[in-house]
């Protein structure tokens, strides 16, 4: 039944920022010239565009984060058993934190962590 | 102990007897999105306000004092002029995303209020899942960020965009274990259940050691996902102007503002949940007669008492620490603060399994 209040939430959220930028729009019609649609730069016109080739490092972090953001989801059912399990829970994640572990360890080896 | 259960089930009883199912069901919708977008509205005033007055105070100055008694209603003059002013789309940008990402992240900071707990029995949603929801839903909001970033086709919303998406994912790891010790020692994902098991003392004091460095980890983890000094890369004003919301103006600007506002609110409701007992009043153990006494102040009281005074340390934060490059910001992350987690969780689990704590 209360996923019944999230939509009412999301419409909410949608109401406000439209209602917002609505009154916005009616309220100041604007005018237009070529200056105001350029990209700010501080004044400068951009050389480059930005829809190009990034730092790959950016990509290294996204993937690492994958393997242990999986590894996370993982550990919120197992943490809401520890207490009834008992000492079979912890001899249980301590293989597999060290399982995960040891690719971090190959991550930190290769160089992954460093930024360049 | 107050409980604003009996005001709620009157409203319920009422409605259902002169609405029919359908009708109070709808009009339960009404109430929740008026409370909702108020609580935005309030909390938007009353936070942007109180970062200036505190920054002001750090500072050795008076801060906005101009409008209003004490300069209370510059920031509804602050909406006021954003309102009116105009609502920039540049030439080059991709017109379509960039008009959908503060909607994204006004969505995402709305639906993480659902399983909040603001006093005793005054809840949106208590689903059964809270603390992974959490998660889970404000692990969106990067989604918005790097979709403003990557719209505006400029080079500082870009590379703030993409600093703020590895640093959120970075600390969010952090951030989760942190919780998870709480899971641990309670047992339970739900939100009700979590504030109820530190009726006779919060999981700080009770909690022992690893709950302490669990609060610490989460704090900082937090400001980290926030975007807020000293982990303010994302929007370094000296370097990247704005960030991902350099090409933003009007309303769509305030509507990020908003956002990110809310979200600070949101984590320190969070951490006053799991760490600090929710809306539970300082419990100590056997002390009835203490308890007793501390049950008079209402719940609500309590419970945004324990957020703002979390608000207020971040926002101390950010004026006593300088500012982090991206590199020692990762390895602060991926170097301390995951291994540390990672063997805080396996203190905690050792600690909760053999009944150490109190």
């Amino acid at each position: 039944m209360g996923a019944v209040y999230l939509i009412a939430l999301i419409v909410a959220a949608v109401a406000f920022s439209a209602g917002g930028i609505l009154i916005g729009k009616l309220l100041n019609k604007g005018s237009k010239n070529p200056q105001k649609g350029e990209p700010y730069e501080c004044g400068i016109a951009p050389i480059v565009s930005p829809w190009h080739q990034f730092n790959v490092g950016y990509y290294l972090f996204a993937l690492l984060f994958l393997i242990f953001d999986v590894e996370l989801i993982f550990m919120y059912p197992w943490a809401t058993v520890v207490k009834e399990m008992g000492m079979v829970a912890l001899v249980e994640i301590v293989i597999f934190i060290f399982i995960l572990f040891l690719g971090f360890l190959y991550a930190h080896k290769k160089g992954a962590l460093k930024w360049m | 102990m107050f409980s604003l259960k009996s005001i709620t089930d009157s409203i319920q009883v009422w409605l259902s007897a002169n609405l029919g199912a359908t009708g109070a069901l709808i009009a339960q919708c009404v109430i929740v999105i008026l409370l909702a977008i108020a609580l935005f509205a309030v909390l938007g005033l009353v936070l942007v306000l109180m970062e200036r007055k505190v920054a002001a105070r750090m500072q050795v100055r008076l801060g906005p004092n101009r409008v209003g008694p004490w300069g209370s209603m510059q920031t509804a003059a602050d909406t006021l002029k954003l309102i009116v002013k105009e609502g920039l789309t540049p030439d080059g940008a991709d017109k379509f995303l960039f008009n959908l990402a503060p909607y994204i992240v006004m969505i995402v900071a709305m639906l993480l209020l659902a399983p909040i707990a603001y006093a005793n029995n005054f809840q949106i949603w208590d689903i059964n899942i809270g603390v992974l929801y959490v998660t889970a839903v404000s692990s969106l909001g990067v989604i918005g960020i790097l979709m403003a970033g990557w719209a505006s086709n400029n080079n500082y919303s870009l590379l703030g965009a993409m600093r703020s998406g590895a640093q959120i994912v970075s600390y969010e790891l952090s951030a989760g274990l942190a919780i998870l010790t709480i899971v641990v020692l309670t047992g339970s994902l739900q939100i009700s259940e979590i504030v109820q098991s530190q009726a006779d003392g919060w999981w700080i004091f009770k909690g022992h050691i690893p709950a302490i460095i669990a609060f610490i980890i989460f704090i900082i983890a937090v400001t980290a996902e926030t975007n807020r000094a000293p982990f303010d890369l994302a929007e370094a004003e000296s370097e990247l102007t704005a960030g991902f919301h350099t090409e933003y103006s009007g309303m769509k600007f305030a509507l990020f503002f908003l956002a990110e506002y809310i979200n600070i609110f949101i984590v320190c409701a969070i951490g006053a949940t799991l760490f600090l007992g929710g809306w539970m009043p300082l419990h100590i153990g056997n002390w009835q007669a203490f308890n007793h006494i501390m049950d008079y102040i209402p719940s609500s009281v309590w419970f945004f008492g324990k957020v703002f005074f979390l608000i207020f340390l971040i926002m101390w934060f950010r004026w006593t620490f300088p500012r982090l490059r991206v590199d020692q910001l990762l390895n602060l992350e991926w170097k301390y603060l995951l291994p540390i987690s990672l063997f805080n969780l396996l203190l905690v689990t050792m600690i909760a399994i053999l009944g150490w704590h109190f």
